[in-house]
């Protein structure tokens, strides 16, 4: 933006389906903070049905706070600032009325239609389908699927270039056949974004242009060993704007009054993420569990992958978490014994008032051990998608490709992971730090060294959109504001005896103070690190131990304080708990008193 | 912002309903705005589009899609039968025939030359819309349906499965904290909206499928109960399709819960009367919950009592919806502005309750809710 220096007062809100969230960022002397919040409910739904009108309650909680003027008499958002009214910038993100839903379509299930998944996710949007030739079910019934679902547009992919026409052209006639119908704005054609096999774009243009909104854009898989999912990303978020949030109640007011593009929120987490992992050079993972879903975005290697768990989350969907993970997987994380009747009653009554709160400490304990369950399986999910011979403009040898038949190997390597963010009400809103880092790394299972942080506000989408139109205040407020440090995770990996030696361990701050101690197998401890420390730490791993410089080779680093500190997990990857019921309780106690997770109340429950 | 509102399920000893009643796709409206209709009057009507079955016909005979029109029996938007011949082709001077016929009666909708397919659609198959209460059409939505009016009592559930349907109602306990047995359920229930107390056990529900019950109210079942009794678990909480052979609805949660007096006792007055109940329930945003309508005659209706939701006061009584105390009634005795700390450590708004039982607890606003009446 050109007048990027000029800009002192930026407004930010994201409409999420319950909350509206407005930030007000400010010019601080030299530098941009973000200075006030506040909230207020959504309002796209019935009786209201009209965005605009949460927003503005919203902004009106930041002005009251703050006491800067921000709606006019004329009940829009006041730009640009003049002394204490205003802002330069106003900016928002959506994922208001169930966000952006798609379907996709592809031939093979694992190469075209998944590239095509990868380009929806990667947009922001949910998919609610992946529709493919391969995908064992009868035409009819894929007919039948794609009439039923009414997503918000369809995206549909198929085909190398120059490759075969057919069965491209033929899952154009199955959509052409099920004539389906957007889920808003009932007298509009569906939008069809077609970035197939370019040499059969004019025959699905003959089968799918008089039905719905084709719109042709370059194919998403030109050759089988790459893929180009630009394209298609940015048609999808140009659909979005034209013709989804058209659609929605208060969104073409909305629209008129941001400077920025508005963004489905996912999209939004996915370009801080990437920005700040491309400017830093690491490896992040950012996580966002609420009620119904659970989001996971990656960035390895400059590779950006994101999945949406569609029923893994901590309200709406806790009965099906409980039904994936299974009760013992579940109960492995609570050290004192329930009754599975009771347990299960209380898990369904979760379910059907979402909005309770966990008041006891026994409530905690199991909702927070359901959480765990919610994030390792959201998190397997995301690294069997985020695989290495799949990824986004990755250049491949013929020889890969036939790799790929096996399944292609996860880009997620732990041992390289130096960032993982938490966010989302049962990590942001854990009573004791402690428990938010526990719930990370018990459910991530962290290798090496891995810095942690939580978001606390869920500022990352206000600041995605930001980064695309200020990008200096964008990383200065990611920088200060948006991310509380947890701590760093230092977790040894290799075969060893319980008690044995895995390393030895020292650090230093940069005021002097040194602590230094031996890690064993089964141990998990906790070293005070303040926020604002530094040190410099170096780990001497036994032979047969990786730290993540290859086996009993020695890291030296330097490590990011925290309001835990330095957590050295020896415990072991994977992380297996004693099946016995009586030392699997004695690992749980020792291993939360060394972490200070709850109060020592528990201990006698 | 930061209010207290703390919504409880609507019961309504009298109030003015209106029900939208609504095709899934547009079709033909049966009734005329002021026209008064019974709950089991078609006021709306369309046929969905039938199934699709593609085929590949080119494959079938060995042709190129190129020339597969020129083998095509039936032509598009033709009527075809079923085991009809479809296509035909020839060689070797007419002497080797080929032909494929229809799988499904219907039309012949496409024939591709590109991917050599034809797809065959199905009759469409009537779905009608039913008023489901009595009422009178006061909005006519044009090729979608109607609007109905009508004075009823009405009553929430918190949890159901099973669509709509209807039956007189027949209340099966003395008290609302009682059990619904399966022993108190017989033959004579057919047809009927059994209600209970604070729980159906397995064997009580199961009965009343036996003996062909309209539905069952009750205020608690099992969660393990209802994974016996559905054949799967739940997930997510979207029902309403399920055909168990009853509809059910929960009023309070899982697990013994009585029954809310209010609830209980308008139900017990309204025994015999002819209810129109729906188990479906959609915990998402725009939450669905199941209800219980009960049309009254319009000079029965009285001035509305004022249960409208509104925010909480001292004073109001409240239902505690999560452990510990789960299920208990208690008077809002004081409401803090302030975050207190609970005694997990999380900090949250939280009010003061008094139960029956003169126990004073402090418990998160999120983990109750306000008892209408």
């Amino acid at each position: 933006m050109n007048n990027e220096p000029t800009v002192k007062v930026i407004l930010a809100t994201d409409c999420g389906s319950t909350t509206t969230k407005a930030i007000l960022i400010e010019k601080v002397g030299q530098e941009y903070r973000q200075t006030y919040r506040g909230e207020a409910p959504t309002t796209v739904e019935a009786p209201f049905e009209d965005v605009t009108m949460g927003v503005l309650n919203a902004v009106q909680e930041v002005a009251e706070i703050s006491g800067r003027r921000l709606v006019g008499d004329d009940g829009r958002i006041m730009t640009p600032a003049r002394g204490k009214e205003g802002c330069d910038l106003y900016i928002s993100t959506s994922s208001a009325g169930g966000g952006l839903q798609m379907m996709v379509a592809g031939v093979v299930r694992s190469m075209t239609a998944e590239s095509a998944e990868r380009a929806a996710l990667g947009a922001g949007s949910i998919v609610m389908d992946v529709i493919a030739c391969n995908d064992k079910r009868l035409p009819h019934e894929q007919i039948e699927r794609i009439r039923q679902l009414r997503p918000d547009m369809i995206l549909v992919s198929g085909g190398v270039d120059g490759g075969t026409t057919k069965h491209v052209v033929e899952l154009a006639e199955l959509i052409a056949a099920a004539s389906p119908k957007p889920r808003l704005g009932s007298g509009f054609h569906l939008p069809v974004i077609y970035a197939g096999n370019a040499q059969a774009a004019d025959e699905v243009a003959t089968v799918l242009a008089d039905k719905t909104d084709l719109n042709v854009v370059p194919n998403l898989r030109p050759v089988l060993e790459r893929e180009n999912l630009g394209p298609a990303r940015e048609k999808i978020h140009d659909m979005f704007l034209e013709h989804v949030m058209q659609q929605a109640p208060g969104y073409k007011k909305l629209m008129s009054w941001v400077n920025a593009d508005i963004m489905p929120t996912p999209e939004a987490v996915g370009r801080i993420l990437r920005t700040i992992a491309e400017k830093e050079g690491i490896n992040a993972v950012c996580v966002d569990i609420g009620g119904a879903t659970t989001d996971i975005f990656s960035v390895f290697g400059g590779e950006f992958n994101r999945t949406v768990s569609a029923n893994l989350g901590m309200s709406y969907s806790i009965s099906n978490v409980f039904t994936e993970a299974g009760l013992p997987n579940v109960l492995r994380w609570v050290p004192f014994p329930m009754d599975e009747r009771d347990l299960r009653n209380r898990v369904k009554n979760k379910m059907i008032r979402p909005t309770t709160i966990p008041s006891s400490l026994e409530e905690l304990v199991f909702e927070q051990a359901i959480a765990r369950e919610a994030l390792r399986l959201a998190f397997e999910q995301h690294k069997a998608f985020a695989s290495r011979l799949k990824g986004v403009q990755q250049q491949r040898t013929i020889g890969d490709t036939f790799d790929q038949g096996a399944g292609g190997e996860s880009l997620v390597n732990l041992m390289d992971l130096d960032l993982l963010v938490a966010s989302g009400g049962v990590l942001s809103h854990a009573p004791r730090m402690a428990q938010t880092a526990l719930l990370l790394i018990d459910s991530f299972l962290p290798e090496g060294v891995t810095a942690l942080a939580k978001d606390s506000i869920f500022m990352m989408p206000h600041l995605g959109v930001l980064s695309q139109v200020h990008p200096a205040a964008a990383t200065e407020v990611f920088e200060k504001d948006c991310l509380i440090y947890l701590g760093t995770c230092v977790a040894p990996v290799g075969k060893a005896k319980e008690g044995s030696r895995l390393l030895h361990w020292r650090f230093e701050t940069e005021t002097g103070r040194v602590e230094e101690g031996e890690l064993h197998q089964g141990e998990l401890a906790r070293v005070p690190l303040a926020l604002q420390e530094r040190a410099h730490f170096s780990g001497h791993p036994e032979k047969g131990i990786d730290l993540g410089r290859g086996k009993g080779t020695k890291v030296e680093t330097v490590l990011k304080g925290g309001e835990v500190g330095l957590v050295l997990d020896g415990r072991g990857r994977p992380l297996v708990l004693p099946a016995d019921q009586g030392r699997r309780v004695e690992c749980l106690h020792r291993w939360l008193k060394a972490m200070d997770a709850y109060d020592a109340r528990l201990y006698t429950l | 912002m930061g209010s207290s509102f703390v919504p409880g399920l609507k019961v309504s000893r009298h109030t003015v309903l209106r029900k939208r009643r609504i095709l899934p796709l547009k079709g033909e409206v049966k009734k005329n705005l002021g026209d008064e209709v019974a709950a089991s009057e078609v006021v709306a009507e369309t046929y969905l589009p039938g199934k699709v079955h593609p085929m590949n016909v080119a494959n079938l005979l060995g042709v190129v899609p190129a020339d597969l029109p020129r083998c095509m029996v039936r032509k598009e938007g033709e009527a075809v039968q079923r085991n009809e011949v479809l296509a035909r082709s020839t060689s070797f001077f007419g002497l080797f025939k080929n032909e494929v016929t229809a799988k499904v009666e219907g039309t012949l909708e496409n024939v591709s030359t590109i991917t050599g397919q034809v797809m065959v659609r199905e009759k469409p198959t009537p779905v009608q819309v039913r008023a489901f209460v009595d009422g009178t059409v006061v909005e006519i939505i044009p090729q979608e349906g109607v609007v109905l009016e009508t004075t009823a009592t009405y009553i929430q559930g918190i949890f159901g499965i099973g669509g709509e349907t209807q039956g007189r109602i027949t209340v099966l306990v003395e008290a609302p904290g009682e059990e619904l047995t399966a022993e108190s359920i017989r033959s004579e229930h057919a047809g009927q909206v059994l209600v209970g107390g604070a729980f159906a056990s397995l064997a009580a529900l199961r009965k009343a499928v036996e003996v062909g019950a309209a539905g069952v109210v009750v205020g608690g079942i099992d969660a393990l109960d209802l994974v016996e009794f559905m054949g799967y678990d739940l997930g997510v909480a979207i029902t309403g399709s399920e055909r168990l052979g009853l509809t059910l609805i929960v009023t309070e949660g899982f697990g013994h819960v009585a029954m809310a007096e209010r609830t209980f006792s308008l139900l017990t007055e309204l025994s015999g009367s002819e209810a129109s109940i729906n188990g479906s329930t959609q915990i998402r945003a725009g939450v669905i919950r199941p209800e219980i309508i009960v049309t009254r005659a319009r000079e029965q209706r009285e001035a509305p009592p004022g249960d409208e939701l509104k925010g909480l006061e001292v004073g109001d009584l409240v239902r505690i919806i999560r452990q510990p105390h789960f299920g208990e009634l208690g008077t809002v005795t004081s409401l803090p502005h302030e975050l207190s700390t609970l005694e997990s450590e999380s900090r949250a708004r939280v009010l003061e309750v008094t139960l029956a039982t003169g126990q004073i607890l402090r418990l998160p606003r999120a983990n109750t809710e306000v008892i209408a009446g």
